[in-house]
């Protein structure tokens, strides 16, 4: 099975959020960049696939040269070879062209995305880049098994799971519960030094549908202060009278 | 040109979200100067619809489709897209629609802005409001492509009433073996429990619980409440709670009216979660817990004594009010 995971390259989930050039770009001072958690869980179910049934593991970003360390990191977790598509992502549908590319030059059987990315929350890249390669599709996974060409996974839907089965070629949308957070995978001494000498292959970008532009960036409003109450009657009255939610 | 709308239904009965979104759909037109269009799929009162200003609905009647399909429901919307010579699809944030978007989005050609909180701040170029960075941010987003795709934020615009008459009309699409080849073998869903994405409240809990059997009272706080209930990140992954009731910024988002938490200290990944709730409520041993900086009023005290308070205080309430 070869299996290309698409690893996006995000602020870290502690990081202060901040925009700059009067607010039309994310402010990137400071900010540490890491693999998307939910693309995290994603390639660690893949490390799986690797390790029980010989599968191969690519992995693919869309970015400058800036998203290589993160990428590095991917390989020291023991992907195979990377694929950097030397493009900035403009939106979620310029990226799922780009990703849409690799895969149909690849071949892969199975292609793991993060069901979103935590920086611009499109969510929208494993369904648009299912549609144009063709592949089923599943998203918000929180299980899979592959037998032969049959997948078998499980989905978080509103309110409770759902078990669905289909046939390679896929792309998932994973997330957490793929692999439990104890099982992750944190590169060691040995891969870091291996992941050197993987290949990393730079490729160039195709044209594409640039779908959606952000114009303009905003914080929320800053918080006013809490308003402590010392009783349970109180703050049902406050909940009744002021906020009106109850 | 028209808006179309999916409107979601479950056992023949529109959710609340399918009044929020038809209600944003009617806005959407208007602003355009047209009509706003509903597809529905095995839903009876599709006349409701009209309540929120849709003009026509496309009723949707087929068995295969009683479980919800991603590829076949896209596939279904697409004809009807075309058919209505649609401009602008209006979703829900539900998982289900979460799904379905992006299919869309890649077969129409379409851009596709999500968690959009507002109606179109300008039509011509067609800009709206997101939340973006797990809700650390806001982006106003430009949709350029001719088809737009616009997914609306949980109770972000409200339901409103927009009376028309609403037109129901019967509509097949024309689907085959392709459009359901993902299929579902087995839903396991806990009935009659209100769902997170569902909720106008959320009770949750947090590692001051001390343990999964002092579940019981954050159940009753949320079961007087009609609320759904949740929790923090240590709580899911010490296994006290399932994964899908983790709120934050790599679990679910919470949008709800009243967000109350129980024993969360607020780390700065669960606040980005909640974030987008309306009023938020704390109850905290700890008077320096960072939680009590976002929230709008708190409790500092033993959640194993106040919650059953705040528990007996509200049925009190409800049996006044009632």
């Amino acid at each position: 099975m070869k299996i290309l995971v698409c690893i996006s390259n995000v602020p870290d989930t502690t990081s202060k959020i901040n925009f700059t050039d009067g607010d039309t770009k994310f402010d990137t001072n400071g900010v540490q960049f890491v693999i998307n958690p939910n693309d995290e869980f994603g390639l660690t179910r893949a490390m799986w696939f690797k390790e029980k049934q010989g599968a191969t593991v690519h992995i693919a970003t869309v970015g400058d040269a800036s998203v290589e360390p993160t990428m590095r990191k991917a390989l020291a977790i023991g992907a195979d070879e990377g694929i950097r598509i030397n493009a900035v992502p403009t939106d979620g549908f310029f990226v799922a062209e780009q990703l849409a590319n690799v895969v149909k030059d690849g071949a892969y059987d199975l292609v793991i995305a993060g069901r979103e990315s935590i920086d611009y929350n499109g969510g929208m890249v494993p369904g648009i880049l299912a549609t144009l390669t063709g592949m089923n599709f599943i998203n918000t996974c929180i299980n899979l098994e592959v037998e032969g060409n049959t997948a078998t996974a499980i989905r978080e839907i509103d309110g409770g799971k759902e078990k669905v089965e289909t046939q390679l070629p896929l792309v998932i949308g994973g997330q957490k519960g793929l692999v439990e957070e104890s099982d992750l995978k944190i590169p060691n001494m040995r891969g870091i030094m291996m992941a050197r000498k993987k290949a990393l292959n730079v490729v160039e970008p195709i044209d594409a549908v640039k779908a959606t532009v952000d114009n303009k960036f905003e914080k929320p409003a800053p918080k006013g202060t809490v308003k402590l109450v010392d009783s349970a009657d109180e703050l049902v009255a406050l909940l009744h009278n002021e906020a009106k939610v109850i | 040109m028209s808006v179309l709308v999916y409107t979601e239904s479950e056992n023949g009965k529109f959710k609340k979200n399918a009044f929020e979104v038809a209600s944003y759909a009617k806005a959407v037109a208007e602003q355009l100067g047209t009509s706003a269009v509903a597809i529905s799929f095995n839903a009876d009162a599709n006349n409701d619809l009209g309540t929120y200003g849709i003009s026509k609905v496309l009723n949707v009647t087929n068995d295969q489709l009683k479980t919800f399909n991603a590829e076949a429901y896209a596939k279904a919307i697409t004809e009807a897209v075309n058919k209505e010579e649609a401009n602008v699809v209006i979703v829900s944030s539900s998982a289900n629609s979460k799904y379905l978007a992006p299919i869309l989005a890649g077969k129409l050609k379409a851009g596709y802005a999500p968690n959009v909180v507002e109606a179109p701040n300008s039509t011509a170029p067609f800009t709206i409001k997101r939340t973006a960075f797990s809700n650390k941010g806001f982006a106003h987003t430009e949709i350029t492509t001719d088809t737009k795709i616009v997914g609306v934020s949980n109770n972000a615009f409200g339901i409103v009433e927009n009376n028309a008459d609403a037109v129901v009309e019967d509509f097949s699409p024309s689907l085959d073996d392709n459009d359901f080849a993902v299929k579902s073998v087995e839903v396991d869903k806990v009935a009659g429990k209100v769902t997170i994405a569902d909720a106008e409240i959320v009770v949750s809990g947090g590692r001051g619980l001390k343990g999964p059997e002092n579940w019981g009272m954050i159940e009753e706080l949320a079961e007087v409440l009609g609320a759904a209930t949740a929790c923090s990140k240590p709580v899911s992954d010490m296994g006290w709670r399932p994964h899908g009731e983790h709120v934050g910024q790599t679990g679910k988002p919470v949008a709800a009216n009243l967000y109350i938490a129980v024993g969360i200290s607020g780390a700065i990944q669960h606040l980005a979660g909640v974030s987008a709730s309306k009023t938020k409520v704390v109850i905290n041993n700890d008077a320096e817990a960072p939680f009590f900086k976002a929230a709008d009023y708190g409790i500092v005290g033993d959640a194993f004594e106040v919650v059953p308070q705040l528990v007996e205080k509200l049925k009190e309430f409800k049996a006044q009010n009632a």
